[in-house]
């Protein structure tokens, strides 16, 4: 029995052991034989399944048997690689450029978007698919980053609260500085959240630079409350999500879809929605997903391929449901919950991306020193 | 004492451990108990001075031979300094002049002051408040034997797994909750007949935990979470320090105030000033509290660090703010090591000897009371928890727990409950494995050097040196990582490797911070006596100081794994659909909006209480089974 603890202990080291030195073999064999792969024709080894690497998002989602489809088409396997939220994504794929850790990138954003080009990290493919995307949605002229879905951030009401308390609620953005609305708005920080971003990006695109930082002035009177994720704003604060006391939250447009479809009583997608929103007069900021390919992808061919399939419409009509934004593609159809429960923006405010990424953090810094 | 008595003691004391060990030999080891408990105590000086003369004579066995004690060494250089270094030099070398006027700018500052100065004081007010409600636990747990013991010391460490927006969330069910509770009457009318001092006492205690950003709420949260780990190594240590000093002072006349303040406290300064050190660390490296608990007002250095690499992509700034970090901690675990530098040996003792049953009325309600507290702190949040992930629609109800085992969306992320938790089990396993060998060699390392030459710079540096991963931002790691480790044969970029790595990174430093006080109390008189007597070095090894350091290695095990199976994980690149843990789960739930969401999030998280309570019995009884009296 004594013995017991240090043979225990034994055990343990050498199976550690083991583990690193058979986790360095196979690295070994595998480079060896990404070797051996790359030295022959590429042509002769179409039987083999060859495996394609996607960085992206802590967000991204996609039902497997869309991948499936994908993979058998072209005897491949997709392997996703989850490195953070979308900006630590992003910067460890720019980290690294030399080596890159992927084929391609899914879910650079319009407000990230001149960092990756800056960074030069994507190659150009103008895919033949790109016809059927939405022309307002292509934002890099050199299609290195290819529009593959959009979502709108804009203000969420709780229905019942305003019910309840017979306040209409909130039409546009300039209703917030209402004393009627006082205390009832919950936004995240726009340093460390990519909604509360948006959400400061729509303020200055509808109001103008020094517009905007006034009707700042003037919402942080009206009482605001200030949370640094969308997590803690939504389910911590939001009265409709929570126990919290604040009816109105920046949100998407989508997300009264995504009440209704994860409901407790999921099955009727023709129920009303809890929670309503607001996203006329220029008060929704459009949010462009990109995807692209990097330079130095081990496999081109099937890194095309597949930015193909992402702009096709068995993966376009996927991303509804799964990630809860629209799809770029303008024959995609949208699925029942969300032809009657998202909302898309007619008018969205938009700002060049280039004016974002130059002013970004002289604008997060301005808003800091206001606000917080 | 001068050294002639010392001389006689020690004739004495081996004679003594001759006879017992003879005794050992017949009866087969039962009275290895009384071989520890029956030696004499000896103090720090008379201690440093007859070490070198009985090691030269006799040689010491090395549980760990040379190669053995570099592992951790080399575990640190290659997935800690190398990346760091990396990432470092990256970012200071090819940036252009423009950053580095921002980065200046930044550190002129006054903002960048502020979140270095709140990051310490709010790390020292914690610290201290963790300690003042631990410490009476602490004693009262390594003092008295009761029924439930071992249940309520699970719960206690139970809060060490969640994730910060999970007990955010716990805290509002409980805190509705009892508002609901205060708003009926009849529980007023009940308590203390209409009388409207409950009614205060339930209002205040609903704005104390009312989830609003507050600082109060920051030093709450650091309570909660680190209550644990002041408890857990403070009690190991307490119920072996044994009472034999304490009793002798009292028969010199001394009261209970000044045993305390003379003996009690300075005997256990070691685990005291151990688990403190831990706890100032974590709360100044704290990341999660202050983002989601406290709020955008408050920024430590860590959440800053965040900010600056993820979001601005700052390099130069974040590996400064991480270079600072570094530094402070390294300064503040010299100036601890310096601290330490007198310390008393004694004689340990086994649990079973020193732990005694609660009769008094006096001990009886001091049990009583540290039990309600702990029960207050740690068990409501998590209660709350349990019965929001089984309330549906008014009733009690299973459907959050059976739509887990759904994919309903079909999602290619979508993993079954049960496979997350075996990759949660098979990752927090490896990490224990690997932070006890680590921190185990890592802390023989540091006794040898001490032993050896007490005065060499390098024995002194190596514990600090040690204790960095602790405070490393795990952003900043991450980066390294990617630029560093990314070619063969340490392509480990994308390996699920990867994950127990970093995990035994933050992992090991703890059971290292258990295990040194323990080692540091085995006089060598007790190895030297066995070894005089004929047993081979690893014998000795086994018989004497296994069974002493038991406890505190399996303290250490029990936070390893526990840090490991609360870890997000979401810095790291092997976040791949098959690899998917259970933290990641729940927040991949709470990524969208929806009421089933939520409610299978707090599914998870009851389910990921319930795998932390399972293996804390386990490892619990690991220990058992080595020994019946560690």
């Amino acid at each position: 029995m004594k013995r017991a603890g240090y043979l225990l202990l034994l055990a343990v080291y050498l199976l550690t052991f083991l583990m690193i030195s058979s986790a360095i073999c196979q690295d070994l064999k595998m480079d060896k034989q990404k070797m051996v792969i790359a030295s022959k024709d590429i042509d002769t080894e179409r039987s083999a399944v060859r495996e394609i690497t996607v960085m992206t998002h802590d967000s991204f989602s996609v039902s497997k048997q869309v991948v499936e489809i994908f993979e058998q088409q072209n005897s491949a396997k997709i392997i996703f690689l989850k490195a953070g939220d979308a900006g630590e994504a992003m910067n460890k794929a720019i980290l690294s450029k030399n080596n890159p850790l992927a084929d391609l990138f899914y879910g650079v954003d319009n407000t990230f978007l001149s960092r990756a080009i800056k960074a030069d990290i994507f190659i150009s493919y103008p895919s033949a698919m790109l016809k059927e995307i939405d022309d307002t949605l292509k934002l890099d002229s050199e299609n290195r980053l290819l529009p593959v879905d959009f979502g709108d951030v804009c203000l969420n009401y709780d229905k019942r609260w305003f019910k309840d308390h017979q306040i209409s609620p909130p039409s546009m953005l300039e209703d917030l500085i209402n004393p009627r609305y006082k205390g009832l708005l919950v936004i995240q920080n726009p340093a460390t959240s990519s909604p509360g971003l948006a959400f400061l990006l729509t303020t200055i695109s509808h109001f103008g630079e020094s517009g905007a930082f006034e009707f700042w002035k003037k919402l942080k009177s009206n009482d605001i409350f200030i949370t640094n994720g969308w997590q803690d704003a939504y389910w911590g604060k939001f009265s409709a999500a929570s126990d919290g006391d604040r009816p109105i939250v920046v949100s998407y447009a989508s997300s009264p879809a995504a009440e209704v479809h994860f409901a407790k009583d999921k099955k009727d997608d023709n129920r009303e929605a809890p929670t309503g929103v607001v996203t006329e007069n220029g008060s929704a900021f459009r949010q462009i997903e990109f995807a692209g390919i990097f330079r130095g992808a081990a496999n081109l061919d099937l890194a095309q391929k597949l930015i193909d399939f992402f702009l096709s419409r068995t993966f376009q009509e996927d991303i509804p449901l799964q990630m809860f934004v629209f799809p770029a593609n303008r024959h995609a159809t949208l699925p029942e919950v969300f032809k009657r429960h998202a909302t898309i923006t007619t008018n969205p405010a938009m700002l060049p991306y280039d004016e974002i990424s130059q002013k970004r953090d002289i604008w997060i810094e301005k808003w800091t020193e206001l606000i917080l | 004492m001068d050294r002639a008595d010392i001389v006689i003691f020690r004739r004495d004391n081996l004679s003594r451990a001759d006879q017992l060990f003879k005794e050992e030999e017949l009866s087969g080891g039962d009275n290895r108990v009384r071989l520890e408990s029956h030696a004499a105590l000896f103090s720090a000086q008379e201690q440093e001075e007859a070490v070198p003369t009985a090691r030269t004579l006799h040689g010491s066995f090395r549980p760990l031979p040379a190669m053995l004690a570099i592992t951790p060494l080399l575990f640190l250089a290659l997935f800690y300094f190398y990346p760091l270094a990396g990432i470092f030099i990256r970012s200071f070398s090819d940036q252009s002049a423009s950053s580095y006027l921002s980065f200046l700018k930044i550190f002129k500052s006054s903002r960048m002051a502020g979140i270095i100065w709140f990051t310490l004081w709010q790390a020292s007010l914690s610290t201290i408040l963790t300690l003042m409600v631990a410490l009476p636990c602490a004693w009262v747990m390594g003092t008295f034997d009761f029924r439930g013991k071992k249940v309520i010391m699970t719960l206690a460490t139970l809060p060490f797994v969640l994730p910060t927006i999970v007990v955010a969330s716990a805290f509002q069910v409980l805190a509705s909750t009892i508002s609901d509770v205060a708003a009926s009457s009849w529980l007023t009318d009940i308590v203390v007949g209409g009388d409207n001092i409950a009614a205060l006492f339930l209002s205040w205690l609903v704005s104390s935990i009312q989830p609003e950003q507050s600082i109060s709420m920051i030093l709450l949260a650091h309570i909660f979470y680190n209550f644990s780990v002041v408890l857990r190594i403070t009690s190991a240590f307490w119920s072996s320090m044994g009472k034999e000093m304490r009793e002798a002072a009292s028969m010199l006349g001394a009261n209970g105030v000044q045993i305390l303040f003379k003996v009690t406290l300075p005997l256990l300064r070691p685990a005291i000033l151990a688990s403190s050190m831990l706890v100032f660390i974590f709360c100044f490296s704290s990341f999660g509290v202050i983002l989601i608990l406290g709020g955008p007002s408050f920024s430590t250095i860590e959440v800053e660090i965040y900010r600056q690499a993820a979001h601005l992509f700052n390099l130069p700034v974040a590996s400064c703010l991480s270079l600072l970090q570094i530094l402070f901690t390294f300064g503040m675990m010299w100036v601890y090591t310096l601290l330490q530098k007198k310390r008393a040996r004694l004689m340990p003792e086994s649990e079973k000897i020193s732990l005694r049953r609660a009769l008094s009325w006096q001990a009886r309600s001091a049990v009583v009371i540290c039990v309600t507290l702990i029960l207050l702190l740690c068990v409501l949040p998590v209660a709350a928890l349990l019965i929001s992930s089984l309330y549906y629609n008014g009733s009690i109800s299973l459907i959050f727990y059976r739509e887990l085992f759904l994919n309903s969306s079909g999602s290619i992320f979508y993993i079954q409950p049960g496979d997350a938790i075996s990759n949660s089990l098979t990752f927090a396993l490896s990490t224990l494995a690997m932070a006890l060998v680590i921190g185990g060699a890592a802390s023989y390392l540091i006794r040898e050097q001490a032993d050896r030459k007490p005065h060499s710079l390098l024995g002194k540096l190596l514990e600090p040196l040690f204790m960095l991963p602790l405070s490393t931002s795990a952003v900043t790691l991450g980066f390294g990582i990617i630029i560093t480790l990314d070619k063969s044969p340490l392509n480990l970029r994308r390996s699920e490797l990867l994950i127990p790595v970093v995990h035994t990174l933050v992992a090991f430093p703890f059971v290292m911070r258990a295990l040194l006080p323990a080692l540091r109390t085995i006089p060598s008189s007790l190895k030297e006596a066995a070894s005089i007597m004929g047993a081979s070095p690893f014998r000795v090894w086994l018989h004497i100081e296994l069974p002493i350091i038991a406890r505190a290695l399996s303290v250490g095990a029990l936070f390893a794994f526990t840090i490991s199976l609360g870890e997000f994980g979401a810095t790291l690149f092997a976040a791949r659909p098959e690899f998917t843990t259970v933290p990641v789960t729940i927040y991949r739930f709470l990524g969208q909006p929806g009421a089933m969401n939520h409610g299978q999030a707090m599914a998870m998280s009851s389910i990921l209480l319930l795998v932390t309570a399972a293996g804390f019995i386990f490892i619990e009884n690991i220990r058992r089974f080595g020994h019946e009296g560690f």
